[in-house]
């Protein structure tokens, strides 16, 4: 289990800094003078110039001085200062404020999902092939071929505009009831990958041995299922909503924006309509270390549910 | 999937026994089918592999020839139309700035078909050649290369595709074709790598390959001439599925206006401007994404069918 972790924590590592190199090496590396882009048109004075070269070790050349600033980078990361916004406002700041919105809104895609999806699954799984199987099979098809971007403004325009059935849009101080259309919107997607998952592994697990045994022994159907078949099947389905829920987090950009959510998304998405690239670089170097990070826990999860996994 | 498919099947073919009132052809059962004819048999009766096929061939040819579908130009645009209703040849109506919906959500194939289909052989050729030598040589090529499949694997696709993208500052069309080609192949290559590495991992253990080995076949000519050819089928049908994630990828970066711009004609950069009168007029809104959620639709039934006949153990 340990030598598990510590592996499993190695490759974080590494995938840290090969993403955060990536993107540090994009976004701030191979600039022609940032100190001139800093002023803009303005003429920039002697003392001004040797301040800033000094301030952000720009007088270091060549390879080392390009990993040099990129530690520099990497220490700040780390200790949350990402830094001011094109506007002037702390990154920190902003993050701080949309954090809460993001969380709530993936908390209700990932009841969305749970509820729904998970079970439809189990009904789906042991009523396979079935009426309800088959049409929650092509239901879930057509909900993982539709793309978010789709999804989002139509289920705003029908439900919202049209048939007035939710709040279109949230606004800034989002209740539940103005987040719930979003939630269910972002939701969808894992709620359709939930209820294949779930399906497949409950149709899996109604035919191994122990039901058999536990069938032979005269155990009413309600107990096999509740107790025997529905605590196996649900290992995978944990693992993946764990996944989903750092990809919620991360991925919920086009729903936030088309929702008028003032969560990380949101921001991110206004920071690329208004070409702010410290705001972008900021947001998404934090969302890459969420999504790491949660990848991480539930793969160590994982392992603490299902032995197997230690020993490949 | 499957089990719908295959009530589908046997009720299509009771209809089609119905109609025509002969028995099927038992001489044809008997004969040892190949993989792949078995395959193309539970293909054929597949009512989900036809219809998507019609979709994907419809899509192509709008892609190939828009002006075949409409008379009418997508960038003829006049204010004073705005938000017309049908008339000559615009099925749609018109958009806010006055242009045809139709015409422009016909011409807008072509970008999204462009991207779709140049970034899954660009992955298809990356995933070939890494999936191989990993596969192929094993030890420490194979580490090395699993673990830069695993790194590029961790990165969320959306997020990288905003920041690499964000470098290109042209706005010349086809270079803004070609970056989000090659992002998107950059960072969407890694599912198939993996399956390539396992099939090819599979195929170099079978006898034909130590017999050609034994002949005193190279490195090379058996991993073109005996391993590729058994490591393609499941690339393409994983390549299938990635080519209708890619074109639904194309639109969502558009949307948010770092992918393809205008004048290109795109589903994504379309979609975002309806979204934004939609109050006035939902058609400009409702048309361009009906054409990109078919087609994105289409490649992934298609893809999904094609596995379900080449991997009954699915089912």
């Amino acid at each position: 289990m340990f030598r598990f972790i510590l592996r499993r924590l190695l490759q974080m590592v590494l995938a840290f800094f090969g993403t955060t190199l990536i993107v540090y090496a994009l976004m701030f590396a191979g600039q022609g003078d940032p100190i001139q882009a800093l002023a803009g048109e303005r003429p920039v004075t002697a003392a001004q110039r040797a301040y800033l070269t000094e301030k952000y070790h720009l007088d270091a050349t060549g390879v080392g001085g390009f990993f040099y600033r990129y530690f520099d980078y990497l220490k700040n990361l780390l200790r949350g200062d990402l830094g001011q916004s094109l506007t002037g406002r702390q990154i920190g700041d902003i993050l701080a404020a949309a954090w809460p919105v993001t969380v709530k809104l993936a908390l209700i895609a990932m009841a969305v999902t749970v509820v729904f999806g998970v079970t439809a699954g189990v009904i789906a799984g042991i009523r396979r092939a079935g009426v309800f199987d088959n049409s929650t099979l092509v239901l879930t098809l057509l909900v993982l071929g539709i793309p978010t971007i789709v999804l989002a403004p139509l289920a705003q325009y029908f439900l919202g505009v049209k048939w007035q059935l939710f709040p279109p849009t949230a606004g800034a101080e989002p209740d539940l009831y103005a987040l719930l259309l979003p939630g269910i919107v972002l939701g969808s997607l894992s709620l359709a990958t939930a209820l294949r998952l779930t399906r497949t592994s409950v149709a899996e697990n109604l035919r191994a041995d122990y039901v058999r045994t536990a069938r032979s022994k005269g155990l009413v159907k309600r107990r096999i299922v509740s107790v025997h078949v529905l605590r196996n099947s649900l290992i995978p389905v944990v693992t993946f909503l764990g996944v989903e829920l750092g990809n919620l987090m991360s991925g919920a950009i086009i729903t936030e924006g088309v929702f008028n959510i003032p969560g990380v998304g949101f921001n991110l998405f206004r920071g690329i309509r208004t070409e702010d690239g410290p705001l972008v670089v900021g947001i998404v170097s934090v969302l890459v270390v969420v999504y790491l990070v949660s990848n991480l826990v539930v793969d160590v999860l994982y392992a603490v549910l299902d032995p197997r996994i230690r020993y490949e | 999937m499957s089990d719908f498919e295959t009530v589908a099947a046997t009720e299509n073919q009771a209809a089609r026994r119905g109609v025509s009132g002969e028995p099927g052809t038992p001489a044809a059962a008997q004969k040892p089918r190949s993989l792949a004819g078995d395959a193309w048999r539970d293909l054929r009766r597949n009512p989900i592999f036809w219809i998507s096929l019609t979709l994907v061939v419809l899509v192509a040819a709008m892609a190939a020839v828009p002006s075949l579908f409409t008379a009418n130009d997508p960038r003829d645009c006049v204010l004073s139309r705005q938000h017309a209703g049908p008339s000559g040849g615009a099925v749609f109506g018109y958009d806010f700035q006055g242009c045809d919906t139709y015409a422009r959500a016909v011409y807008g194939a072509r970008a999204s078909l462009l991207v779709g289909a140049l970034s899954a052989l660009l992955t298809g050729a990356i995933a070939l050649v890494v999936g191989m030598l990993a596969g192929y040589f094993g030890r420490w090529i194979d580490a090395v290369l699993s673990r830069v499949i695993d790194i590029v694997l961790g990165i969320p696709l959306l997020l990288a595709a905003i920041v690499l993208l964000k470098r290109v500052s042209t706005s010349s069309d086809n270079v803004r074709l070609f970056a989000v080609i090659f992002v998107l192949a950059v960072l969407g290559w890694t599912t198939a790598a993996r399956v390539v590495r396992s099939s090819v991992i599979t195929a170099k253990e079978q006898d034909y390959v130590a017999a050609a080995r034994m002949l005193g076949a190279g490195n090379g000519r058996i991993m073109w001439r005996h391993i590729l050819p058994n490591a393609l089928a499941p690339a393409i049908v994983v390549l299938t599925i990635a080519l209708g994630s890619f074109i639904a990828a194309e639109a969502t970066l558009s949307f948010l206006g770092i992918g393809l711009k205008a004048p290109t004609i795109s589903w994504g950069i379309d979609i975002d401007a309806g979204r934004v009168h939609m109050r006035e007029s939902a058609t400009p809104l409702v048309v361009p994404s009906a054409f990109l959620a078919l087609t994105v639709l289409a490649f992934i039934m298609l893809g999904d069918a094609i596995r379900d006949a080449f991997d009954p153990k699915l089912r």
